[in-house]
Parts: C-alpha cells; sequence; structure tokens
C-alpha cells in the first residue's frame, strides 16, 4: 500500500511538513517493499487552489493513505469521495524517518 | 448610451483604512452636490456591507436585479478527460484526474474567465448562471439617486458585482460617487480604476497614515488625480500633514473628531445633523470638484 507523507524536503531525513497542500515535497512511502519516493509540489505557491491540487495528486498516485498536519475542507472532500485515509499529525519537530518508523511499529 | 455615460464626472471615495469615514463623505458629499443642482447618484461598491442607503430616511426601493457569475459545468458523456481545461484554469477550479475519470468544477474557486470553454476541444463544458448578489436601486428624489451592490453571502466575487453595478449605472445623472470597500486590493482597484477624481478619506492616526500611503500608491500607478480628506482631525499627531506636504498631496479638506456626530452615524441620523455646521467643512471639496467639472 502506498502512504503518501508530507515533506519540507527530498530525503527521509527531511523535517515532516505540517501543510497538506502547501508541503514543500511529498514522500511516496510503499509499505509492499519499503521504498521511498520523493515528488516536488509544484502547486505550493499556488494562490489559491494548492489543496486541491495535492488531493488530485494523491489519487491518480493511487496513494491509500495521508499523513499531514491537516486537511483543508476542499482537499477533504476530494480524498474523502476516493475514500484515501487521512491521519492527522500535529508533530512539529519530527522527520520523515520517524513518521516511517512509527507506520512500520 | 455610451456618450450620456463618458459624460458623467465620477468621483471615488476611497481609502486605505477602514472606518476612517468613506461612507460619511459618500452621503454628505451626495447630498450636498445635489443641493447644489446637481443631478447625482451614490453607487455603494462596498458589496460586502453596504450601508450609504440606509442613511437616506424617505427612498423608493425599486425591484432588485439579480445578478450572477458563470461557472462551468463539465458533461460527462461528452469529456475524455484530457485536462486541457484544468491546465488553462489559473484558480485551480477544475479538477481532472485522468486515470480514474473523474472530474469535478470547484465553484467557489471559479472566477468566471471562460478559458476552460474556449480550450475544451470535445463541447463538453456548458456555463451555468450561479448568482453572486444583486443590485438594488433607491430613488431618492428625481435628480438624487443611490444603487447598491449587495453580496451574496458566501460569494467571493466582489469584483465582478462592483463591475455589474457600474454596467447597471444608465446615466442621467452628472455627478457619480462611489463609495468604495475599504483596502488596497481588486474590489477598491476596480472602483476607483476609471475615476475622473479620487477622494482618499483618512484620519491623523499612525494607522491611518499607514494605509493612506498604501492608496495613494495604488491611485498614483492607476493615474487617476486625487487628494486627501482628513477626518477626525484632531485626533492622532501631525505626520500626516507633513507627508501630505512632502508629498504635494492636495488636501481637500477635514471634520473634526466629534463624539456627538458618531453617535448621529450611529443612528443613521448623518443628515438630520444641521446642515449649516457640515457643509462648510465640505466647501473646498465641492469647489474643487465644480472645477474639475468646467
Amino acid at each position: 500500500m502506498k502512504v503518501l507523507i508530507t515533506s519540507t524536503g527530498n530525503t527521509a531525513n527531511a523535517n515532516f511538513d505540517l501543510r497538506f497542500g502547501r508541503a514543500g515535497w511529498y514522500c511516496i512511502y510503499d509499505t509492499e517493499d519499503a521504498s521511498t519516493s520523493f515528488i516536488e509540489n509544484e502547486n505550493k505557491d499556488r494562490q489559491g487552489g494548492a489543496g486541491t491540487k495535492a488531493a488530485e495528486q494523491v489519487a491518480a498516485l493511487g496513494v491509500k493513505k495521508v499523513i499531514s498536519g491537516d486537511f483543508g475542507p476542499k482537499a477533504k472532500d476530494l480524498l474523502n469521495q476516493f475514500s484515501i485515509q487521512m491521519v492527522i499529525l500535529q508533530k512539529q519537530d519530527t522527520t520523515v524517518q520517524d513518521v516511517i518508523d512509527q507506520l512500520k511499529k | 448610451m455610451t456618450n450620456s455615460k463618458k459624460m458623467s464626472f465620477k468621483i471615488a471615495i476611497a481609502s486605505g483604512k477602514g472606518g476612517t469615514g468613506k461612507t460619511t463623505v459618500s452621503v454628505n458629499l451626495s447630498n450636498l452636490l445635489n443641493r447644489n443642482r446637481y443631478n447625482t447618484l451614490l453607487a455603494d461598491c462596498d458589496v460586502e456591507e453596504p450601508n450609504s442607503a440606509l442613511f437616506f430616511s424617505e427612498k423608493q426601493e425599486m425591484e432588485p436585479k439579480e445578478c450572477f457569475q458563470k461557472i462551468p459545468e463539465i458533461d460527462s458523456e461528452k469529456c475524455t478527460f484530457c485536462g486541457k481545461c484544468a491546465e488553462y484554469c489559473e484558480f485551480n477550479a477544475i479538477s481532472i484526474i485522468k486515470n480514474l475519470k473523474y472530474q469535478k468544477v470547484h465553484s467557489d474557486l471559479c472566477h468566471s474567465c471562460g478559458a476552460c470553454s474556449v480550450v475544451c476541444k470535445h463541447g463538453a463544458i456548458k456555463e451555468i448562471d450561479h448568482p453572486i448578489g444583486s443590485i438594488q436601486h433607491y430613488r431618492i428624489k428625481d435628480d438624487l439617486n443611490v444603487v447598491e451592490g449587495r453580496l451574496k453571502i458566501g460569494s467571493a466575487m466582489q469584483t465582478m458585482l462592483i463591475n455589474q453595478v457600474k454596467e447597471f449605472i444608465d446615466n442621467k445623472a452628472e455627478i457619480l460617487v462611489f463609495d468604495a470597500p475599504p483596502g488596497t486590493s481588486c474590489p477598491m482597484v476596480e472602483t476607483v480604476a476609471d475615476a475622473d477624481f479620487v477622494v482618499l478619506v483618512t484620519e491623523p492616526t499612525p494607522f491611518g497614515l499607514y494605509d493612506l500611503k498604501l492608496a495613494v500608491d495604488v491611485v498614483k500607478q492607476l493615474g487617476v488625480p486625487f487628494g486627501v480628506f482628513v477626518n477626525k482631525a484632531g485626533l492622532g499627531t501631525d505626520k500626516m500633514y507633513e507627508y501630505l506636504k512632502a508629498e504635494e498631496i492636495m488636501l481637500l479638506g477635514e471634520v473634526p473628531f466629534d463624539r456627538n456626530y458618531a453617535s448621529k452615524y450611529a443612528e443613521g441620523k448623518l443628515l438630520d445633523t444641521k446642515e449649516s455646521s457640515m457643509d462648510s467643512y465640505y466647501e473646498y471639496l465641492v469647489d474643487e470638484i465644480k472645477r474639475r467639472l468646467n
């Protein structure tokens, strides 16, 4: 299963990003083979609709679970529509690797 | 119609800061111009909170005009999910997910620019009218009218509604007074951009001065002639006057701060105050307008 974790950078050592639509990067973690890949968020500086664009991207990628600090109403609607689980993690000083480690437990 | 529109002289009453007295000045000025025998129309462009009309106790209310914006609707039968519409949408108002054959229009993000329907090669987009608010016309006298835009709660289409208010004015009036919304963003720009003269209302406080500078920057960039009207004079500091002098900005008048006057405003009785006492503060402004009319 693919899990998306919002990240401030393009490595697992980067800090977790509390923002969903305006996160710097997206880490795709695959629970099957424990692989990670990073995608830059091209829509992070958009005036509006960054959340919906992010949710579209998540759906298109076939991700089943998203971990971020919070989700806006429009992003929530879209993610719900595709039955993608949203996990809210309100933890500022944590790395993407820490989040992955927690998932493994 | 076009010719008569050109003939009306347009004055926009704006400010950077909110609560400086745009409506007070708009209402008093419109009333005073009308008493000077000018056919005057006051257009309340503060569409999120129009209140100019409240100050005219005797008025005839006309049938309101409903206002709409066009929002696309995508026909799933015709749509190929190519994503061109979403790609051209500057406001991210369309979601297309090709591999999931999913399409959705986010109406609250749509600005009705029409780019999606131009770019769709499959005729899958139809534009549907959505209400954004209404325009209310009040007839005060034969030669004094008030028109206000009233934005529908939840709509973010202030600028579009202001534009429709301007279109609505037919114009027999010699002078149009536009009561602008506060701030210096799109709705304010839409209101002042095509004015013949802008009156920036401010108060001599640090907040008033800070926001006035922003408003001055905007009207200078727009190239519209303007002057400053100081309300609540006597409050704050002299910095406002130092700034106006240094920048060589025309001071159009001052109204001293008065608690009683503020409570009259709160009761909606702006125009019931003794005419002679208020009129003197607007003399210079009215003269300036007369100069510009000739």
